[in-house]
């Protein structure tokens, strides 16, 4: 009973999503979704000293979707927002383990696409186009 | 007379279609994504590639030997599609890109002269976007509302919406003959019979019905039918209008310039007869060629048996879904008020984690909110996973369909 796309460690992340909920006391909160499928996620940040010292993250979609968003919760907490800005795809597929494939990859970006668009927007620079292109 | 088929010979008719002997991941292809579009025989691919090979040439105009094949053979097409659907006249099939082109047609050549403030427009909640939005952008710019008849717990048109909602403001009332969604056939003959009792229009979204079930406009009395060609085993980018022949003589065209004008001066042009006032530019020839190729494969295999072959491979789809633990199905359960259309959830699987898992196994079924937003919220789901089928369809697919979705209920069970 295997699943390449559905490897323990997604499902376990969607189930159980980690950082998930509000932050009472966030400087920035970006919503977008996946207009291709209508997944939404809701990123929130706490940031102190140039650093997301706390994250929470909501949202509503497909296990890709909501695993890889919680599992990048999880990296960018303690990133500088410098760092934040250089993540690509490829730190996405490293976290999830797995190519979900040129459709599939769309959902598995959503997270980074917001919480990037949350650290522009916290710095109040213009969205790069490759921003924009993520999802 | 032909000889009647209680069922159709699926094993005769998949190996007239190409793509079916394809693997997808390693496992043959099971191909239940029908309703988005079908696939294609060998006929139509022949038909096309006859056409770019020996007679291509811009139609109507040219004196010379191809162009006069190809224009017979593009009105032939015509005429095909014409008895097919049963119309008056041949006059009365207007060719365009797909269904959304034909129902936009519509809207802004008939809507924008005959919609003014206050008038209603009736459709149904289980409308495709493409029977929707063209309505509403005309109601704003008009004034005009657009009301949507509900339906009930078992998928179907609610028959006190249907009376309480069509009235004397109401100018036209657009129905889907066959739900993308739900699968439901809906009983457009009676609704057809109480627009005209108020002066209303009544136009069908035969999207759905028209590749699957004999269909026969001057049975159902509508003003107007829409459907694609992509979706009736013909090639994509061809769609066709049908429209009454006293409706679309009255209306304005819609897109103007090359081929559909008979004179213009500096002061003015005028149009040619229907229906080419309503086909501008170069037309899809190859399409329209493909399609009469189509028409000529569905004729031959007989509408009826096309629908009793769906009815029995839902049917029998119906029947082992419902085994399935955690199922649920979104439309009537009687085989006799439904195409082949099956809109499920699984349990809490996201619909696009499910196309997934049975992606793997070959099996390609659609997923999302299906063009259908407002029945999706009526509904109260974000999204659904849905089955389709057609001709080539067997049982043994859906066992397959069935062993995959107990894989993806295992999977998520961990």
């Amino acid at each position: 009973m295997s699943s390449d796309i559905y490897k323990d460690i997604i499902l376990d992340y969607y189930r159980n999503p980690r950082n998930f909920g509000d932050l009472p006391d966030a400087d920035v909160r970006v919503k977008d979704s996946n207009p291709l499928c209508g997944d939404v996620i809701e990123m929130q940040l706490k940031i102190g000293d140039g650093k997301i010292s706390d994250i929470r993250f909501k949202g509503k979609g497909c296990a890709i979707s909501q695993a890889s968003a919680s599992m990048l919760s999880e990296l960018v907490k303690g990133k500088t927002l410098e760092e934040v800005k250089a993540l690509g795809k490829a730190d996405v597929l490293h976290l999830l383990g797995i190519d979900p494939g040129p459709t599939r990859i769309k959902c598995a970006l959503l997270g980074l696409k917001v919480v990037k668009l949350a650290v522009y927007a916290h710095l109040g620079q213009t969205v790069t186009e490759e921003v924009k292109q993520l999802v | 007379m032909v000889e009647k088929l209680t069922t159709i010979n699926a094993a005769r008719i998949r190996g007239d279609f190409p793509i079916l002997r394809r693997q997808v991941n390693d496992k043959p292809l099971v191909y239940f994504d029908n309703a988005a579009t079908s696939q294609k025989p060998n006929s139509v691919i022949d038909a096309i590639d006859q056409y770019y090979r020996n007679y291509n040439a811009n139609i109507h105009r040219g004196i010379h030997k191809l162009a006069e094949q190809a224009t017979l053979a593009h009105e032939e097409a015509r005429e095909k599609v014409a008895k097919f659907i049963n119309t008056k006249r041949t006059s009365e099939i207007v060719f365009t890109r797909n269904a959304t082109e034909s129902l936009n047609l519509v809207a802004y050549s008939w809507g924008r002269v005959n919609v003014g403030k206050g008038d209603k427009i009736v459709l149904t909640i289980m409308e495709h976007h493409s029977n929707i939005v063209p309505w509403q952008l005309l109601a704003q710019e008009k004034g005009a509302k657009v009301e949507f008849i509900k339906i009930d717990e078992n998928g179907e048109l609610r028959e006190d919406e249907v009376h309480e909602l069509i009235d004397d403001s109401t100018k036209i009332v657009c129905v889907a003959h066959a739900s993308n969604v739900l699968g439901t056939i809906n009983p457009v003959k009676d609704i057809a019979r109480l627009a005209h009792r108020y002066g209303a229009l009544f136009l069908v979204d035969a999207a759905q019905s028209v590749p699957h079930m004999p269909v026969d406009v001057q049975d159902i009395d509508c003003d107007f039918a829409a459907f694609s060609g992509h979706k009736m085993l013909g090639p994509m980018g061809i769609g066709v209008l049908y429209g009454k022949a006293e409706r679309l003589e009255g209306m304005p065209p819609f897109l103007v310039g090359g081929e559909m004008i008979r004179e213009v001066h500096t002061t003015g042009a005028t149009w040619k007869d229907l229906p080419y006032k309503f086909e501008a530019g170069t037309p899809n020839v190859s399409g329209a060629i493909g399609l009469g190729a189509a028409v000529d494969y569905l004729q031959n295999i007989g509408m009826r048996n096309v629908h009793d072959h769906e009815k029995e491979i839902g049917g029998y789809a119906l029947a082992r879904m419902k085994e399935v633990e955690g199922l649920e199905i979104y439309g009537p359960m009687n085989v006799d008020h439904r195409v082949g259309v099956i809109s499920f959830n699984l349990g809490d699987i996201h619909a696009h984690d499910l196309a997934s898992i049975l992606d793997e196994d070959g099996i390609a079924i659609r997923s999302g909110h299906q063009c259908a937003q407002p029945l999706m919220e009526f509904l109260q789901v974000p999204a659904t996973s849905r089955a389709s089928f057609y001709i080539y369809n067997t049982k043994a697919e859906v066992d397959v369909f069935i062993e995959a979705l107990e894989k993806a209920r295992k999977i998520f069970a961990r």
